[in-house]
């Protein structure tokens, strides 16, 4: 079985942003970036089914600038077998163009299954079945069934292989890297392609910080504050 | 004068409310732009258009109803292929679908079919001369990005709950039609739809979310959590990332970036340190009420009121005041 997983980096959260000069991207410096949790599931999700169901071989595949290099050694170094960089200075805001590009080195890869972390736009451009956010995945016979979580019910879903899956949290817990397994991810392939970017529909107007709240008023303490706080729902905030 | 779309969400036989927020983001958009119709599609079983009506309460001028055996679950490649053919019939300025787990699925299938830009999980949106601007809060909700969206249509996903439902009457003409591919052929198939138990109201629906953390100690304490739920009458009960690792809470009632994303009208967290990953989930909530043992905690410089002290003397108390201001007494 071959797996394909289209991984991204993402800037450490926990981090302060600041938003750069041009009011339209973020400001880089101090940004740590690493791979995303969905992306880390997805790619749990490769290596324990070709564990189980090999022979075959687990493909990364990021696009981004040559910062990625380090994202996509992480993967290799958790047990994928080689990496393609599809080089671009910056990624499009335009999912569609990733897809779009990320299709365009797909194609003909003969790939079982292609995986995705959460991602904002599928790809049904490479006009496999797709079946999104799952958090359950059984694979047999050619024949997939996974589980969606939706608000308040969950769906069993099948479909035939070869086919395109996004990640949701909660499928498989990410397998950390072995010494052993960082010290072969150095001599393990890593090819850089240039991107084939389209023309793309969405572009960034602006980047703003949210707008604070006035708060925290705070009401009171202890339980003899309730009464004031039901007070202020009801006449300040009008929610009650 | 431009034509608007909107895709109207249904389950179980009903329109939820997510489709009444896609009609009226719709009815905005045509407004915006000089005046148009708006367009909204219903998918579903037989019987389904009696239902559809009630989206021509809130601006919708055509209800296309599509009633078929096969579509009585979610059907992605069919809701996909028929959405497509719409847009690609008629000029229209834009499209509005949820940014719920089903709109999250259809709308980049819609807009990978027309090669149209989609903007998704969308809280505000305008229309400025040939482009469409699109909020969504992105990096956990740290930063605010407005996109620019151009060509038509503009395909725009709404966060649940961010832009309301406002009535706007309307004459609807009901228009029936076929599905754009057979159902019987679809290679995706939804077998199952299985309706948690113990889930009164829908996180992504309901006004009022009394969420808990780490605060409440153990699994059994999510009792007094749920009697406030159930003191306001219109609340779900939310979780966060740490109650729902630890089992006390099933996955699903997880807020925060890698659970759900809400945005009620009040959000009410109990025992609630406010780390980023959940302050994700919810910092869009238009009030935000945090009760807390620890004044410096994180979670109250998001909130609009805060109440320090012991949640277990102060909820018991809540909730009876709640009820009484509910009339529920």
């Amino acid at each position: 079985m071959n797996i394909a997983v289209c991984i991204k980096r993402v800037p450490d959260m926990e981090l302060r942003f600041s938003i750069a000069a041009d009011r339209k991207s973020l400001d880089q410096a101090g940004l740590k970036y690493d791979m995303s949790d969905f992306d880390g599931y997805a790619l749990e999700v490769a290596l324990q089914l070709v564990d189980r169901q090999g022979p075959g071989e687990v493909v990364l595949l990021c696009l981004g600038p040559d910062g990625v290099q380090e994202t996509l050694r992480k993967g290799l170094s958790m047990g994928a077998a080689r990496a393609v960089q599809l080089k671009a200075e910056d990624v499009p805001v335009d999912g569609m163009v990733i897809a779009r590009a990320l299709a365009a080195e797909l194609e003909g890869g003969g790939y079982d299954l292609i995986l995705f972390g959460r991602m904002a736009t599928d790809t049904e451009l490479l006009g496999l079945p797709c079946v999104s956010s799952i958090s359950h995945l059984e694979i047999a016979d050619g024949q997939g069934t996974a589980r969606r979580d939706l608000e308040g019910a969950a769906e069993t879903v099948r479909f035939p292989l070869p086919a395109v899956l996004t990640i949701d949290e909660g499928i498989a817990r990410p397998r950390l890297a072995t010494l052993k397994g960082i010290m072969a991810a150095k001599k393990k392939p890593l090819e850089t392609k240039p991107a084939v970017l389209g023309e793309a529909r969405v572009t960034v107007e602006a980047m703003a910080l949210p707008p604070e709240r006035s708060g925290p008023r705070f009401v009171g303490e202890g339980s003899e504050a309730v009464p004031e706080l039901v007070r202020r729902l009801r006449t300040e905030a009008k929610v009650l | 004068m431009a034509v608007t779309f909107a895709f109207a969400e249904t389950r179980g036989g009903e329109l939820r409310k997510v489709a009444f927020e896609a009609v009226t983001a719709a009815r905005q958009a045509a407004d915006a732009s000089g005046g148009g119709e708006v367009h909204a599609l219903v998918l579903g079983a037989a019987g389904i258009a009696s239902k559809a009506e009630a989206l021509g309460r809130y601006g919708a001028d055509v209800i296309v109803v599509v009633e078929h055996a096969g579509l009585e679950r979610y059907n992605p490649e069919v809701a996909a292929a028929t959405a497509a053919e719409r847009l690609r019939a008629g000029q229209y300025r834009a499209a509005f679908f949820s940014a719920s787990a089903e709109g999250r699925d259809l709308a980049p299938r819609v807009a990978a079919k027309l090669g149209a830009g989609l903007a998704s999980d969308v809280t505000a949106f305008e229309i400025q001369g040939d482009s469409l601007l699109a909020q969504h809060p992105a990096y956990t909700g740290k930063i605010i990005v407005t996109l620019r969206l151009t060509g038509t249509p503009a395909i725009v996903s709404l966060r649940p709950g961010a832009t309301p439902a406002v009535e706007h009457p309307a004459t609807a003409r009901i228009e029936r039609a076929e599905p754009a591919v057979d159902p019987g052929a679809s290679r995706v198939v939804v077998t199952e739809l299985a309706q948690q138990t113990g889930a009164k109201l829908d996180l992504g629906e309901a006004p009022v979310i009394v969420s808990g953390g780490r605060g409440l100690r153990a699994a059994e304490n999510f009792a007094l959590i749920e009697e406030l739920a159930d003191a306001f009458g219109n609340a779900a009960v939310g979780a966060t990332r740490a109650v729902t690792d630890d089992g006390w809470r099933p996955a699903t009632d997880q807020i925060g970036q890698t659970g759900r994303v809400v945005s009620p009208d009040l959000y009410v967290a109990v025992g609630i340190s406010g780390a980023i990953q959940h302050l994700a989930g919810m910092r869009t909530a238009k009030t935000i009420v945090a009760i807390n043992k620890d004044k410096d905690a994180p979670i109250f410089k998001v909130a609009d009121y805060g109440l320090v002290g012991d949640l277990f003397e102060i909820l018991p108390r809540l909730t009876e005041e709640v009820r009484k201001a509910r009339g529920h007494q």
